[in-house]
């Protein structure tokens, strides 16, 4: 694959299923050398954030909810009842993080099922500053709450004297794995669900009228999936968020 | 071998990851259905834990997406 394929064109829809990902700057913003654009995923971001913020501020707040403030309550309610299942009431303090974390990729992930738009979180780039401001945190509340006994992390008990070594290894490997596999997750999540839809999409062009049909199917059915999966994947996200954020706080309970 | 074409079949290879995401999501459902059969009042709180579960079996089908691409587009 020394070349890229180039892209068919149908009435001004690019085929290529790898197409919807490019990142093009919008307004042009000089800044020495480098490249601050405002690009359109940053566009995307602007409006997910307004969205949000729409969602939580708007309208007057009633004792008996209307369908906006229905949302953000049980948004509220959903990101505390996970926050207080995972980390408890030490983790009370980090509840708007957390709630700003679940908001922002729920909006990212939902707003990219929507044709035309720009999936933000099918960015690595995107996902791994996240995923390393939450891995950075939770070792900066670490060593906050519990100092350099917070290293013993590393050091499973119980454990004969002998494999030690090894097990300290292996879970210090694991440590430094995690915000790589919390940002691939969900990058990865993103980026195939919507490179399927767009080869789906492709095959019903190809298909045309006679047999499109079918791929349309599948396309409605993989579509409703992906729903799915933008939100578990924000929730899984938050879960692990939150996970982290325990073992820095309790550490293991060994 | 020409390392084109070593590319590719690496890239095909990488799909057997597939097979292992496909069982793991096949015991996260299969044990959370055995479970709630057998104790129905149980199963609703363990809901969340199943798709937990589920996402993360099927990331590390993913994961071998992530490695094809690589395999192909970086090198």
């Amino acid at each position: 694959m020394s070349e890229p394929v180039p892209s068919e064109h149908v009435s001004g829809f690019a085929l290529d299923p790898m197409h919807q990902f490019k990142v093009t700057s919008l307004i042009k913003i000089p800044f020495g050398t480098i490249n601050a654009d405002f690009t359109n995923a940053s566009l995307w971001m602007v409006i997910g954030v307004v969205f949000v913020l729409v969602v939580m501020l708007a309208g007057p707040r009633k004792l008996v909810p209307g369908r906006l403030q229905s949302v953000a309550e049980m948004a509220y309610e959903f990101v505390a009842n996970m926050l207080r299942d995972t980390v408890g009431d030490a983790g009370r303090p980090f509840f708007p993080f957390i709630f700003t974390l679940f908001a922002f990729i729920m909006a990212m992930n939902l707003q990219a099922m929507l044709p035309g738009s720009f999936a933000v979180t099918s960015h690595v780039i995107v996902t791994f500053a996240l995923a390393l401001v939450v891995f950075v945190g939770a070792t900066v509340v670490g060593f906050v709450k519990h100092g350099a006994r917070y290293l013993r992390l590393f050091v499973p008990s119980g454990v004969p004297i002998v494999l030690l070594p090894m097990l300290a290894v292996i879970e210090v490997i694991s440590y430094f794995t995690r915000p790589i596999s919390l940002s691939i997750r969900l990058f990865a999540n993103m980026m195939a669900g919507h490179t399927m839809l767009k080869v789906f999409g492709g095959f019903v062009v190809g298909l045309g009228l006679l047999a499109g049909w079918v791929p349309l199917a599948v396309t409605v059915a993989v579509f409703a999936l992906e729903v799915l999966v933008a939100f578990l994947q924000a929730y899984v996200f938050c879960v692990l968020a939150c996970i982290y954020l325990n073992d820095a706080i309790h550490m293991h309970d060994h | 071998m020409d390392v084109e074409a070593a590319k590719l079949i690496g890239a095909g290879l990488v799909s057997f990851a597939l097979g292992g995401a496909g069982v793991g999501i096949g015991i996260v459902f299969g044990h959370y259905l055995s479970g709630a059969l057998r104790n129905p009042a149980a199963a609703q709180g363990q809901f969340p834990n199943l798709l937990l579960g589920f996402a993360l079996a099927e990331a590390t089908g993913l994961f071998g997406l992530v490695l094809g691409l690589i395999i192909l587009f970086v090198f």
